[in-house]
C-alpha cells in the first residue's frame, strides 16, 4: 500500500508555546485512521500545522511532495479537504452557496451540480434545505453540510476534527455510517480526530492515540480497543 | 451563534506596552528638561514661539496617548476638544477679562466635561466605528463654531483676537519666552501628573480595558465609567492645550481648528509610538516640523513626502520613538559592554 | 406639498452623489473591514486621469472605460505596494496608512493638475429633465447609473464564484482558506472594486461639484455617512442610505428653522454618530458580534 500523508518530526508552535513535540506518523492511501487523545492533547494542532494554519517545524509530504511551505490555500488545492473544529459554516450563505464553496477551486464546472446532487444523495436533509441559511440548520445539519463541503473538492484526503461534537449519538452513528462509505466507495483517505473514542475505533482501521504534542501508542484500531491499558489511561473508558 | 451574525475577531487597536517602559529614566529626562529650560536663553523669539506651539501640540498628542494607549479608544476628533478649550479661553479673556492662567482650568475642565459626554455614545463602538464618529465630531466642530446665534460669543468666521500676556511681577522677559517657562511649567505639571495616573490604579484598570476589554470586566473594573473618565481627561488635557494654543497664536477663529489638526495630533501620536509618553514631545515635533522640511525638499509636493515619510514610519518603526528609543538604548548598552 | 415633492426630488439628485461614493466605502468596507479615508483622494486622482485623456482628445466613454480600468489596476497595486504589508499590524497603523496615502495622492494630483477649478463635461446633458427645474439630465443620468452599478455588484456577487469567494473571504478568512480561496488576493480585488467603483463616481460628481484636487473631501464624508446609515456589509443599503442622506439634508434644510446650509455637514454628521450608536448594523447589514 503507497502511503498518502507522511509526518516526520512535526513541532508547532502558539507565540512561545509549544504545542506539537515532535509527532511523526503516516496514513496509507484508502485507510480511515482516527487520531485520539484527551482535550488539549493536540490533536486540532496537528491537523492545523499538515495545512499550515500553525507556524511550525518539521516534515510534511503528501503524496511523495513535501507541503511544508505550502500556504494553506494551496494546500488545500493538493485535494486535502480540512473540516475544522467548529465547523466553519458560512453561516450567512445559503446551503448550495456552502457546497458551491467547496468546489470552488475546482477547473470541471460542469461536473460541480452532479456531485452537489451527488451529495444530495448522501445528505438528504441538505436537500429540503438549499435555499436555507447555512446558519439556521440544526448542529447535526451543519456538520453534514460541512462534510459535503469538503467532499465537494473531491479531495484525496479528508482531515475531520471532532465531527461528533455536540451531536445526539444517533445523528453521530449516521454520519461516521456516511464517512465509511466515502471511504470505502469514493477511496478518500480519511483522518479523523476524536474524544468519542469508542465510536471512532469501530470505525477507522488505524489509530494514533496522542498526549501533550506527543505520540504514546499506534497501530490496528481493534488493537487500540482491546488494549485495556490505553483504554483506561488515555481513552478514558 | 443565530443566522444572520457576523463573528469578527477583533485585533486590539494598539498593543500592549510594557509599564516600565513608559517612561525615559532619570538621567535622560533631567537631559532633556535642561534642554528645554536653557535653549530658549540662545535663540530667536521666533523658535521660542515654535518650541512653545511644539509644548503644546506635546500636551495635545499626550492627550490622545492617554485615551489610545490607555484606554485602547481611538479618535480622530482631538481638535474638536482643542477647539473648545481655545475659545473657553479666548471668551474668558476677552470678553470677562479673567486673566490668563485661570482660563485654562476652566478650559480644562469644560473639556472634560464635553469629552466625558462624548464618552458615552462612544462606549458602544470600537475600532473602525469610534475613528468615523469622532472623524464626524471634528469635520462639525468649525461649522458649529461659525453658527449664527454664537456669534456675540465666538466672533463667527473672524473669530477673536486674543491678547499675548506680559511677564508678570516686572520679570525682565520677553512675552515670548515668559510664555514659553509657563507653558513649560503647565506641561511639566500634566507629563508628571500623567504618568502617575497610568501608573495609579486607575491606570492599571484602564489598561487592563485596553488589553481585554472582557476579561477587564470579569475582574471587575467598571469598564463604563474608566473608558468615559478617559475620554473625559483626555479631552480635558487637549482643552488646557487648546487654551495655551490659542494664547500662544494670539487668535481663534474656525478655521484654525479642522480634521488637518486632528490628523496631526492622531499622526503625532503614531510617530512618537502609542502608550510611550515621552514620545509625545518627538510626534509633536514631526507634525510641527516635518511639514516644514517637506516643503523645503519639495514645494510642491510637500504633502506627498509627509506621507512617504509616515509610510517609512509605520513600516519601519511601527512602534515610532519609543522603538527608536529601545534601539539606541540596546545599541548604548552594547556599546558600554565592548 | 409641492414644495416638498420637490425638495424629494433635489434630495434624490445630490443623494446620487453620495449613494455612488457610499457604494465604493461599502466594497473596501467588505474586503478589509476597514475605512478608507483616501478613497476619496483615489477617485479624485482617476477622475483627472479621464479628463485628461479628454484633453488629449479621448471620447468620453473612452476614457471613461479606460479610466475605470486603470483604477482597478492602481487600487490592486496600492494594496499589494502599500498596504498588504500592512495586513496583520492593528487597525491605527492602517489608519495611518490612510492618512499617508491621503496626503500622497492629493499634493502628486495638485502637481500634476494645479489646484484652478476646472469644468467637466456629462455625457448626459445638463438640460432639466423632463422639464423640472429640480433635477438635470445629469443627476438623472447619475441616478441611473448608480443602480445600473448596483445590479452589476448584485449580479457579481451572487451569480459569479469569483464574487462568491469574495463574499466567504470577507465573512471567514479561515474558512475561506480551507476551501482553497486565496484571501489576500480577494482583499487586492476588493481594493481593485472600490477603487473603480470610486473612479466610476468621481467622473459622475465631477460636473457637479467641479473637477479640483479637493473635490472630494467634502464627498466621503457623505459616502460615510450613507454607508453606514445603510450599514456597512450591504451595497444595497449603501445606495439607499446614500438616497435618504440627500433627502434628508434637503428636508431639514427647508423644514427645520435655523438650519441654513451651515447646518447640512453638521446634521450629517450627527446622522453617521446617532445610527453609529442606536444602530451599529445600520439599516440593512448584518450585526456584527464580537468574539474574544
Ligand atoms: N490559539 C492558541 N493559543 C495558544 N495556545 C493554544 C491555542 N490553541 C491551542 N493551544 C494549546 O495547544 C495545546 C493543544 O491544543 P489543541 O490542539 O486545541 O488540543 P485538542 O484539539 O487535542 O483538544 C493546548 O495546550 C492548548 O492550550
Ligand atoms: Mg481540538
Amino acid at each position: 500500500m503507497t502511503t498518502m500523508l507522511n509526518v516526520k518530526d512535526l513541532r508547532a508552535y502558539y507565540g512561545q508555546v509549544q504545542a506539537l513535540h515532535g509527532l511523526s506518523f503516516s496514513l496509507s492511501e484508502g485507510s480511515l485512521t482516527t487520531l485520539l487523545g484527551a482535550n488539549g492533547a493536540g490533536k486540532t494542532t496537528t491537523l492545523r500545522a499538515i495545512c499550515n494554519m500553525v507556524r511550525s517545524t518539521g516534515a510534511v509530504e503528501f503524496e511523495g511532495k513535501p507541503i511544508g511551505n505550502r500556504s494553506t490555500e494551496n494546500v488545500v488545492r493538493l485535494g486535502i479537504a480540512h473540516v475544522p473544529q467548529g465547523r466553519g459554516t458560512f453561516t450567512n450563505m445559503t446551503v448550495e452557496e456552502n457546497l458551491q464553496l467547496g468546489a470552488i477551486t475546482r477547473g470541471d464546472k460542469k461536473n460541480i451540480v452532479a456531485d452537489i446532487e451527488r451529495m444530495y444523495d448522501h445528505f438528504p436533509v441538505l436537500k429540503q434545505r438549499y435555499t436555507q441559511q447555512a446558519g439556521t440548520l440544526s448542529g447535526g445539519e451543519q456538520q453534514m453540510l460541512a462534510v459535503a463541503r469538503a467532499l465537494m473538492l473531491r479531495p484525496r484526503l479528508m482531515l475531520l476534527d471532532e465531527p461528533s461534537f455536540g451531536l445526539a449519538p444517533l445523528v453521530v452513528r449516521d454520519l461516521f455510517r456516511i464517512l465509511g462509505k466515502i471511504n470505502r466507495e469514493d477511496k478518500v483517505t480519511i483522518l479523523v480526530v476524536e474524544q468519542n473514542a469508542q465510536l471512532a475505533l469501530e470505525l477507522a482501521d488505524q489509530a494514533y492515540v496522542i498526549e501533550t504534542g506527543r505520540i504514546v501508542m499506534s497501530g490496528n484500531a481493534k488493537d487500540v480497543a482491546n488494549n485495556e491499558d490505553v483504554r483506561k489511561s488515555y481513552l478514558g473508558y | 451563534m443565530s443566522a444572520a451574525e457576523e463573528v469578527v475577531t477583533e485585533a486590539p487597536a494598539v498593543e500592549a506596552v510594557p509599564k516600565r517602559a513608559m517612561t525615559l529614566g532619570y538621567g535622560t529626562s533631567l537631559v532633556v528638561l535642561a534642554a528645554l529650560i536653557l535653549t530658549p536663553l540662545f535663540v530667536k523669539n521666533f523658535v521660542i514661539f515654535q518650541m512653545t506651539m511644539l509644548l503644546i501640540y506635546a500636551l495635545a498628542v499626550l492627550a490622545l496617548n492617554i485615551l489610545t494607549g490607555g484606554s485602547g479608544q481611538f479618535s480622530l476628533g482631538q481638535s474638536a476638544f482643542y477647539a473648545i478649550g481655545a475659545y473657553v479661553t479666548a471668551i474668558l479673556m476677552e470678553h470677562f477679562n479673567v486673566n490668563y492662567a485661570l482660563t485654562l482650568p476652566v478650559a480644562g475642565v469644560v473639556c472634560f466635561g464635553a469629552g466625558f459626554l462624548f464618552g458615552q455614545p462612544a462606549l458602544r463602538l470600537s475600532g473602525i466605528y469610534l475613528a468615523l464618529a469622532t472623524f464626524a465630531l471634528a469635520l462639525a466642530m468649525p461649522q458649529l463654531l461659525k453658527l449664527g446665534f454664537l456669534e456675540h460669543w465666538t466672533g463667527g468666521v473672524q473669530g477673536l483676537v486674543v491678547t499675548k500676556p506680559d511677564a508678570p511681577f516686572g520679570l525682565p522677559l520677553s512675552q515670548d519666552m515668559w510664555l514659553y517657562y509657563f507653558t513649560l511649567a503647565v506641561s511639566i505639571g500634566i507629563y508628571v501628573a500623567s504618568v502617575n495616573l497610568l501608573r495609579s490604579r486607575s491606570g492599571r484598570a484602564l489598561m487592563s480595558i485596553r488589553d481585554n476589554e472582557i476579561a477587564a470586566s470579569a475582574m471587575g473594573v467598571n469598564v463604563a465609567l474608566y473608558k468615559t473618565l478617559a475620554f473625559g481627561v483626555s479631552a480635558g488635557i487637549t482643552g488646557i492645550a487648546g487654551g495655551l494654543g490659542a494664547i500662544a497664536v494670539q487668535f481663534v477663529a474656525p478655521d484654525g481648528y479642522t480634521i488637518t489638526l486632528a490628523i496631526s495630533l492622531f499622526v503625532g501620536m503614531v510617530v512618537g509610538g502609542v502608550g510611550w509618553l515621552p514620545g509625545s514631545i518627538v510626534g509633536s515635533a514631526f507634525i510641527i516640523f516635518v511639514p516644514n522640511i517637506a516643503e523645503g525638499i519639495s514645494k510642491g509636493l510637500s504633502g506627498a513626502v509627509f506621507g512617504v515619510l509616515l509610510f517609512l514610519v509605520i513600516y519601519l518603526v511601527p512602534h515610532g520613538a519609543r522603538q527608536v528609543a529601545l534601539i539606541a538604548q540596546q545599541l548604548a548598552a552594547k556599546l558600554k559592554k565592548n | 406639498m409641492e414644495l416638498f415633492a420637490n425638495q424629494v426630488l433635489a434630495g434624490i439628485a445630490t443623494g446620487a452623489i453620495y449613494a455612488c461614493m457610499a457604494l465604493a466605502v461599502v466594497m473596501i468596507y467588505q474586503a478589509i473591514d476597514h475605512l478608507n479615508f483616501a478613497q476619496g483622494e483615489m477617485a479624485m486622482f482617476s477622475t483627472f486621469m479621464s479628463w485628461q485623456m479628454m484633453q488629449w482628445g479621448v471620447p468620453y466613454w473612452g476614457a471613461f472605460i479606460l479610466t475605470v480600468i486603470l483604477s482597478f489596476a492602481g487600487g490592486i497595486l496600492i494594496e499589494r505596494l502599500l498596504f498588504k504589508p500592512l495586513a496583520k499590524a492593528p487597525v491605527l497603523t492602517n489608519v495611518a496608512g490612510f492618512i499617508a496615502l491621503f496626503a500622497i495622492v492629493n499634493s502628486v494630483a495638485g502637481l500634476i493638475w494645479d489646484f484652478t477649478i476646472k469644468q467637466y463635461p456629462t455625457p448626459f446633458g445638463s438640460s432639466p429633465f423632463l422639464g423640472s427645474q429640480l433635477i438635470s439630465t445629469h443627476q438623472a443620468g447619475m441616478v441611473g447609473v448608480t443602480l445600473l452599478l448596483l445590479a452589476g455588484l448584485y449580479f457579481f456577487f451572487q451569480f459569479t464564484r469569483i464574487g462568491l469567494a469574495m463574499r466567504a473571504a470577507a465573512s471567514l478568512p479561515e474558512s475561506a482558506r480551507l476551501v482553497g480561496i486565496n484571501t489576500s488576493w480577494m482583499i487586492a480585488l476588493g481594493w481593485g472594486m472600490a477603487s473603480a467603483i470610486g473612479a466610476i463616481a468621481g467622473m459622475l460628481i465631477a460636473p457637479v461639484v467641479f473637477l479640483e484636487p479637493n473635490m472630494m473631501g467634502g464627498v466621503l464624508i457623505y459616502g460615510f455617512a450613507s454607508a453606514v446609515l445603510g450599514g456597512l456589509s450591504s451595497p444595497l443599503g449603501a445606495v439607499i442610505g446614500g438616497f435618504l442622506v440627500g433627502v434628508f439634508e434637503n428636508l431639514a434644510g427647508t423644514y427645520i428653522p435655523g438650519v441654513g446650509n451651515e447646518l447640512k455637514l453638521p446634521i450629517a454628521l450627527a446622522l453617521i454618530i446617532t445610527v453609529l450608536v442606536v444602530k451599529p448594523a445600520g439599516l440593512f447589514g448584518r450585526p456584527i458580534v464580537k468574539r474574544v
